[in-house]
């Protein structure tokens, strides 16, 4: 299928309307994605047309939903290649996800002595659980791998803190939500198997932009969320290999994750269910299943094609505006821009944006490591693209930006 | 492209935000007070030098913020200089009102010329993410007032 965003954008009844009189230019999709008609139909149909809770009842809406909520977990196997149906968790959405492996795996596998590393880079998603779990007084170690200069993980300095065998995990974005670097996941699993340590991706941005290939990466664990990849909010997926599975405690106690309760002893369910307390995001993963077919029939490959197109135009763009400081330049890099105006303030930048109907984001994004990394304490303003972004948007977004640059002159 | 938006920044608080007065340590402070906006890393410190009336003698801050939120930082310390602690509350709220509301209907008479100086931030109401930005100081004034070390507009 040729890539036609004209079409694909009639997909996603938000873009249709104007903001403060201008046509909407959504450069958030980074933060949260929008989402097609498909993806609300479905959900609106479920719960219209086969709503029950799952796994509980003998009934025909409570197996029909379940048969639809299971079949939403083979689609995301399906989707990033899983060997197995049962390696993918549903969780609320990353921050849950990676949450869930500090809590379980972190607390129930790793030993004292052991290290996480993980990098400047990381999304506070992908810091705070391990900071956590190293101020308990357990004994493991918190390690953090450099940044470059251009914005690319530092591999040097992650053999070297690999170097003495102590790290049991490796925990590192796919790509940055900041400087927009993918990093090489393959090389990285390599590096920290060699060194006997598991390894978990953060794929929360990664996921959205190319082909992740489970069976292929060969990782540990690999987390994503439902809403930037077209889907709705409340919904993640922690995608974990089943023998990890087996060995991890449950976080999370409560109903659906057991196969016997009595008043002295519980038996947990098997994997993933051991992992899912609780009634489950049904709605929300028969919408997930419709935002995964819906980016599939489009196609991976042609997606990431649309983006590379999209960042070689906006990387042209952009440097030739007077003044603009753009944080990282990596060499393999997806469809997020965060960079600096002169002397202009990120927000003071954002309101400005908004006033010709661009939404960005204004502020650290989470990652204030990094911001103080570059010198940028006070924020970025970041563009971030979607499957329907245009060229053209792009030319806007460079044309406002030099406006403002006047404006504060 | 932008010309609405020069009710928010009007000249008087692109001047103050790029050239913003008081802007120094005060070494021999009676009070300091740190404001915090977390959201956007809007981080300001306030110092007061208080006569021995506790009126305040002299205000000054320094800090990194947008445009807003220092220039409400620098009006704010040129409003309050020879004002009584109540007086300065008292500007504090009403201030806190304008920038909420875009008006202050109960101001009256009192404190009309400081309010009148302070009027340039109006604008902000009708940005609500931003109404923050232009409070910061105020919170962090009070804070000072109160002996609080630290104030946050979160
Ligand atoms: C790289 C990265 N990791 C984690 C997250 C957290 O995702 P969520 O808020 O859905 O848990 C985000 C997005 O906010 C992200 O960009």
């Amino acid at each position: 299928m040729t890539f036609d965003v004209e079409r694909i954008r009639r997909d996603f009844p938000i873009l249709q309307q104007a903001i403060r009189g201008k046509p909407l230019v959504f450069l958030d999709s980074g933060a949260s994605a929008q989402k097609p008609r498909a993806v609300i139909e479905a959900m609106v149909r479920c719960m219209e047309e086969r709503y029950a809770n799952v796994h509980r009842g003998a009934y025909f809406l409570s197996e029909a939903a379940t048969e639809a909520y299971e079949a939403a977990r083979g689609a995301v196997a399906g989707f990033i290649n899983a060997a197995d149906p049962r390696e993918v968790i549903f969780t609320a959405n990353s921050t849950a996800a990676i949450n869930l492996v500090a809590h379980s795996w972190g607390r129930g596998v790793l030993r004292p002595g052991q290290a996480v590393l993980i990098s400047e880079m990381e999304h506070h998603a992908n810091m705070v659980p391990w900071q956590m779990l190293r101020d308990e007084g357990r004994g493991i170690e918190l390690r953090v791998a450099r940044v470059t200069e251009a914005g690319e993980l530092d591999l040097d300095d992650v053999a070297a803190r690999l170097a003495d065998g102590k790290v049991g995990l490796v925990a590192v974005t796919h790509m940055s939500n900041v400087l927009g670097t993918v990093t090489p996941a393959e090389r990285l699993v390599r590096m920290a198997h060699e060194a006997g340590a598991r390894i978990l991706f953060d794929g929360s941005q990664a996921a959205v932009h190319r082909r992740v290939d489970m069976q292929a990466l060969g990782a540990d664990f690999y987390v994503f969320t439902g809403h930037k990849l077209y889907g709705p909010t409340g919904i993640g997926v922690l995608w974990a290999r089943l023998e990890h599975q087996e060995r991890m405690p449950p976080f999370l106690g409560g109903g659906d994750m057991i196969s016997l309760v009595t008043l002295d002893r519980v038996e947990w369910a098997p994997p993933p269910a051991k992992f899912e307390a609780g009634t489950p995001p049904i709605v929300e993963a028969v919408g997930l299943h419709a935002a995964i077919d819906y980016v599939s029939a489009i196609g991976m490959p042609a997606v990431e094609a649309h983006e590379r197109r999209l960042v070689d135009h906006a990387m042209r763009r952009l440097s030739d505006i007077e003044g603009l400081g753009l944080l990282g330049r990596a060499q393999d890099r997806g469809g997020v821009f965060a960079f600096s105006l002169d002397n202009a303030h990120a927000h003071d930048l954002a309101t400005l944006l908004d006033r010709a109907g661009i939404a960005v984001r204004a502020g650290r994004h989470c990652a204030e490591p990094l911001h103080a990394r570059f010198g940028v304490e006070s924020g970025t303003v970041r563009a971030s693209f979607g499957l329907y972004t245009t060229e053209g948007e792009i030319d806007y977004l460079a044309e406002a930006l030099t406006k403002a640059r006047e404006f504060f002159a | 492209m932008f010309d609405d938006l020069r009710d928010l920044y009007q000249e008087v608080i692109l001047d103050h935000g790029r050239k913003p007065r008081n802007f120094r340590r005060l070494e021999e402070a009676d009070r300091t007070a740190r404001g915090d906006n977390p959201m956007c890393g809007d981080r300001l410190e306030l110092f007061l030098k208080l006569a021995p009336d506790g009126s305040i003698a002299d205000a000054a801050f320094q800090g990194r913020g947008c445009a807003i939120s220092t220039a409400s930082a620098s009006l704010m310390t040129e409003t309050v200089k020879g004002k009584s602690a109540a007086e300065a509350h008292a500007l504090s709220d009403r201030f806190r009102a304008l920038a909420m509301t875009g008006t202050c209907p109960e101001c009256g008479a009192e404190l009309a010329e400081e309010m009148e100086r302070l009027q340039p931030l109006s604008g902000v109401h009708e940005f609500p993410s931003r109404v923050k930005c232009a409070t910061l100081a105020w919170h962090t004034l009070n804070a000072a007032l109160d002996g609080a070390k630290e104030a946050s507009s979160e």
